[in-house]
């Protein structure tokens, strides 16, 4: 056991765990912030996917001693900055979710595709997005959600 | 009886929740109309006050089960069956809202418990399946709402002493004929102690505010910011997280279990064999799932594998395509079963089709919660089938049902995978909760437990000869199907095995809509050592696949456009079919005969679930897999109670279907030993495998509404799979396909 | 004055025996290696860099491989604009600074893919051969302008390189497979191999 000093959406928190055990299993048990999930434990479906110093990251794979000081960002805190505040609202207005047990990971990974690229092709959504399973299959909103975002802060930075 | 409440409702009501009355601070009277009629009969008659006894007749539903009018204007409406995707925890909530005319933006729907009051009024349990959460329950939420409102319209009519004709609704509030009003929460108290009425006038369509309208979904805004809760997320004071080691081979036993390192991990607390539904296996509890998980991947199990049938894939598709080659039980037969053999060979298409195992695979893995604690039990979880789940724990706790509160939490996905007769994930759950009494433990299935589990969609083979007339029309239809029974083995066996016939295996093919004068369809169902399940749409996974397919090839060698082909073959009793096909011809004709080069159309009509449907694609190969640029659907669902929620389900049920088509879209076993881990072996469709656009066109129509949830799967395979046809001139008859 | 002409001449023959040692000497340490040799330490070399832990970065394809048998990376991944993947799917977003044994991901610093120049492979996943890989690796136009002892360098110190010999474990505690041959000889062949003026096969 050891004990790590974690920066989580803005907030100093500390907790004393398994030094094996991914950011994933902490943020969860240990933080009680559930809105981060499990889906896979092996990075191949995205749903388990926070910032990490600002890039989209998969939490069941990076164990919490590999963490340090670098500032964590997750679906709680992700409405924080204008650009997660346009993708939530997106969502929210276009109907996506289904079931919604992926869309806190499709959020975060749209999140870093809007911060990275401000009008996204067709092309840049399926590769950035192209990581993220989502079973329902509500893939053709999600990518409606993007565009709309998208055009939203465009329109706000004009 | 109300078999549990939320924790706030809790604070009004006690435990068997009957009427409660509380004193408002301004004075006013203000009551839940939440009550428990038995109870509050009993408690109301032991305070010596008469009351009639309540009126309990199966068919007649009690509002105040489904309907709570807090004191602060918020109306909540129980959902009595589990939201999974499909939308349900928005749309029988409206339908009620409507027909109560309850203002929508203070309408909050609840997961119900597993009760009585609360099954499927068709089926007599409470679950999900079967594509008939409206279908089955439109017309109970219809009724209860509109007694909800008779009963607070004859509260105010009371109060302003006139009479309800005079009276009218709207957004929560009741107007009186000179000009009084009175919101329904301030209504509340006096509208509980109303009888409530046997019968009730519905609205007519042209009145619905809700209904037919496009309603976003209530629990949207929760699941974009993380905070709505699933079955997984249940945290509880004192909780502990426990994960099984399951047989590598289904039905295996431990034989000897070596735990020195295991109890090693820190956190982990106790390690023991437990039975399973079939077999043995060991259960790890930790303080943490992963401790748990690391626990359990140091362990060393010796496994009993003495007289257990190894599956294997290869073998079995020696065996079935023998069984398939020869005649079944049959399931339907009209005409002739030898027409076929008096057809010249040149007019006879013969083909073989082979189908593996599917995962289901929701995205939020398998997980149940339990307490026991001596004489009574709680449970969470995100049930399809919470009559045989809470009925499941108790047994394995010594309890009756009704001791067993059980939670109804809202699911990531089930696709089938959560409606299991046998409730193997949930007596789990409780074996373990029974050997740490007092203690409530989460028990975790991990992705790689999801994909080897077991509860497969069964492995299947087709056989079909069919005979065509010189216009190119089918005479004679000749189908065998392979593949284990769903039903053998459970409580619906009696009744839904017929002759040697499960049903789910043949739908879709023995009750086709097509019109063909000699046609036969029988099956096998060999007996394998493996658990299968439903998956979306079930025996229409695969039945629409071969007809779709087949058609579309005697299509093609008619030289006939395929929705025309299709038009001439229905039966004209297939009105929703015909109806679709029309509508996809006008929807589609703006581009599907306007391909660009290296594309091709595909077109697939189907009905499942009393819900016809019709599909076009463009489909073009990337990469050597087949892109889908644009997909029209038109359905026909009846009245589309919320035509959002429609368009929603077929966007998103074309991307599970192709899940079907994937490279990695099977589950195979190696003597005994299914060979996918996870996703890295079973991999679903992402973003660029679905559709890049989806078009839905809704037949307009008043008739009884009918499902949408998995009506949207069967099509897109083959739809898919007929353009691919047009572009490489090949047939596709073996999934998935690993090679164009 | 016999004895100092004994002496002299006892000189001479030491001094001539010492040369000619020399010559043979000079045949092992002091002179190149020929070409031959050259072409034999490049055999070696390439067969360490068609190994898995290699080559499975250095694909002709927009996407990674990963495992002893190099199929396409999971979850999609690509390549991206400069080979370190793309938003919301950049390599380092998974892959750490080092190796996250527990969970089963390679790791170390900058992790990325080569450039298509510095393709082994073909469209079809398919290695090229010694000679195709021997002209990418030593076309100055392609390597980043590597030359033969930038080269030698690059295989001795460079991260990604040596994390091929430190490749970390599956969950299950097992090692990733190791190239054929270790660090050291490894970077002893290149040595020879550049020594050698970094001979290539011919085109078959």
């Amino acid at each position: 056991m050891a004990t790590y000093k974690l920066n989580v959406n803005g907030q100093p928190r500390e907790v004393t765990v398994d030094p094996s055990t991914p950011l994933l299993w902490v943020l969860r048990e240990d933080l009680k912030m559930t809105g981060t999930k499990f889906g896979c434990g092996i990075s191949a479906c995205g749903a388990c996917t926070v910032h990490l110093d600002g890039i989209a990251t998969r939490s069941c794979i990076v164990p919490i001693s590999h963490v340090g000081d670098r500032p964590i960002t997750t679906i709680e805190g992700i409405g924080s900055d204008a650009v997660g505040r346009a993708v939530q609202s997106a969502w929210v207005e276009t109907d996506v979710v289904q079931c919604g047990y992926c869309q806190s990971g499709q959020i975060m990974a749209a999140v870093a595709l809007l911060k990275a690229t401000s009008k996204p092709t067709d092309e840049n959504i399926e590769e950035s997005m192209g990581g993220n399973l989502c079973r329902c299959g509500t893939y053709p909103r999600i990518r409606q959600a993007i565009k709309t975002a998208a055009a939203q802060l465009t329109k706000g930075a004009a | 009886m109300i078999a549990s409440l939320r924790a706030k409702d809790r604070a009004e009501l006690n435990r068997r929740g009957f009427l409660r009355v509380s004193f408002a601070a301004a004075g006013g009277l203000f009551v839940s109309l939440y009550l428990d009629r038995e109870a509050t009969h009993t408690a109301l008659a032991q305070e010596g006050n008469p009351q009639p006894p309540p009126q309990q007749s199966p068919k007649n539903f009690p509002p105040d089960a489904f309907v709570n009018i807090r004191p602060d204007g918020k109306i909540v409406i129980q959902v009595n069956r589990l939201e999974f995707g499909q939308g349900v925890h928005t749309g029988l909530p409206l339908v009620l809202a409507d027909e109560m005319d309850a203002d929508w933006n203070n309408v909050i729907a609840q997961l119900a418990p597993a009760a009585d009051v609360y099954k499927d009024p068709l089926f007599g349990i409470q679950m999900v399946g079967g594509s008939g959460s409206i279908a089955h329950s439109f017309q109970q939420y219809r009724e209860l709402g509109a007694k909800t409102r008779a009963m607070l319209v004859a509260a105010a009519a009371d109060r302003w002493q006139t009479t309800p004709d005079k009276c009218r609704t709207e957004a929560g509030v009741v107007h009186g004929p000179a000009g009084q009003s009175a919101t329904y929460a301030e209504l509340a108290g006096e509208a509980a102690r109303k009888p409530v009425p046997a019968s009730v006038r519905l609205k007519n369509s042209s009145e619905f505010r809700l209904v037919g309208k496009r309603v976003k979904r209530l629990d949207r805004s929760a699941k974009c910011d993380g905070s709505l809760k699933f079955g997984l997320d249940l945290d509880l004071p004192g909780m502990k997280v426990a994960v099984v080691a399951h047989p590598p081979v289904f039905g295996a036993r431990v034989k000897n279990i070596n735990d020195e390192e295991a109890r090693n991990v820190p956190g982990v607390l106790n390690i023991f064999e437990i039975p399973l539904a079939k077999g043995t296996g060991v259960a790890v509890v930790a303080e943490r799932f992963w401790a748990a998980k690391q626990a359990r991947s140091l362990l060393q199990i010796d496994w009993d594998l003495a007289g257990i049938e190894p599956a294997d894939s290869a073998e079995l598709w020696t065996t079935y395509r023998q069984l398939g080659r020869t005649p079944g039980n049959m399931a339907a037969t009209q005409g002739d079963p030898a027409a076929i053999d008096k057809i010249a060979p040149s007019n006879r298409l013969v083909a073989e089709y082979e189908f593996p195992f599917l995962a289901h695979s929701p995205m939020e893995p398998l997980n149940t919660t339990v307490r026991f604690d001596g004489e009574r039990a709680e449970a969470w979880a995100g049930s399809q089938f919470q009559t045989f789940d809470q009925a499941a724990i108790a047994e394995v706790l010594g309890l009756k049902p009704e001791q067993v509160t059980f939670h109804t939490e809202m699911a990531g996905g089930g696709f089938g995978r959560r409606a299991v007769t046998d409730s193997h994930v949930q007596r789990e759950a409780a074996t373990i909760a029974k050997r740490l009494r007092g203690t409530p433990v989460k028990l975790v299935w991990t992705r790689e437990d999801d994909v080897q589990g077991g509860y497969y969609r069964p492995m299947h083979f087709h056989r079909v000869e069919i005979g065509v007339e010189a216009d190119g029309l089918p005479t004679a239809w000749r189908h065998v199907v392979v593949g284990q029974s769903l039903l053998a083995d459970t409580p619906f066996a009696s009744f839904l095995i017929k002759n040697g016939v499960d049903q789910t295996a043949v739908e879709g093919a023995a009750d086709t809509h097509y019109a063909i004068p000699n046609f036969h369809v029988s099956v096998h169902h060999p007996k394998v050592n493996v658990p299968v399940l439903w998956w979306r749409s079930v025996g229409h996974t695969h039945t629409a696949f071969v007809m779709e397919t087949l058609i579309d090839e005697l299509a093609t060698r008619a030289r006939m456009d395929p929705i025309a082909y299709r038009r001439k073959l229905l039966k004209p009793e297939a009105k929703k079919l015909l109806r679709v096909l029309d509508v996809l011809d006008q929807a589609s004709a703006g581009w599907r005969n306007k391909l660009v080069r290296g594309h091709a159309l595909g077109v697939s009509c189907h009905e499942c679930f009393g819900t016809g449907v019709a599909c076009a694609v463009d489909v073009s190969i990337e990469n050597k897999r087949p892109k889908i640029h644009r997909a029209t659907i038109a359905v026909d669902c009846g009245l589309a109670v919320n035509p959002l929620s429609v368009e929603s389900q077929f966007q998103a049920g074309l991307s599970f279907g192709l899940t079907q088509l994937m490279a990695k879209g099977a589950i195979t076993l190696k003597n005994g030993r299914v060979e996918q881990r996870n996703f890295d072996g079973y991999a679903p469709p992402y973003i660029m495998d679905a559709p890049a656009a989806v078009d839905v066109h809704i037949v307009p129509s008043t008739e009884a509404p009918t499902g949408c949830g998995e009506p949207p799967v069967p099509v897109i395979s083959p739809a898919v799979v007929n353009a691919l046809a047009r572009l490489t001139g090949k047939r596709y008859r073996t999934l998935p396909l690993t090679s164009i | 004055m016999r004895r100092i002409r004994a002496g002299v001449s006892v000189s001479v023959v030491v001094v001539a025996v010492v040369l000619w040692l020399n010559a043979f000497a000079g045949a092992n340490a002091s002179d190149p290696p020929t070409t031959a040799q050259g072409l034999a330490a490049w055999h070696q070399i390439y067969s360490v860099l068609t190994s898995p832990r290699c080559i499975n970065c250095h694909t002709a394809t927009d996407y990674p491989q990963q495992g002893d048998d190099r199929h396409r990376h999971i979850a999609n991944i690509v390549r991206g604009p400069e080979g370190k993947g793309v938003p919301g799917l950049n390599c380092s977003g998974c892959h750490q600074e080092t190796n996250a044994d527990s969970t089963g991901v390679p790791g170390a610093h900058n992790w990325h893919l080569a450039p298509l120049s510095m393709r082994w492979q073909d469209t079809n996943d398919q290695p090229l051969s010694s000679a195709a890989v021997c002209r990418a690796v030593t076309d100055r136009s392609r390597n980043n302008n590597l030359d033969g002892p930038s080269l030698l360098k690059h295989n001795e110190e460079e991260p990604l390189v040596k994390w091929a010999w430190n490749p970390g474990r599956h969950p299950d505690g097992t090692m990733r497979t190791l190239p054929p041959l270790s660090h050291e000889e490894f970077v002893a062949a290149t040595r020879r191999w550049v020594e050698a003026g970094t001979p290539c096969p011919p085109e078959k």
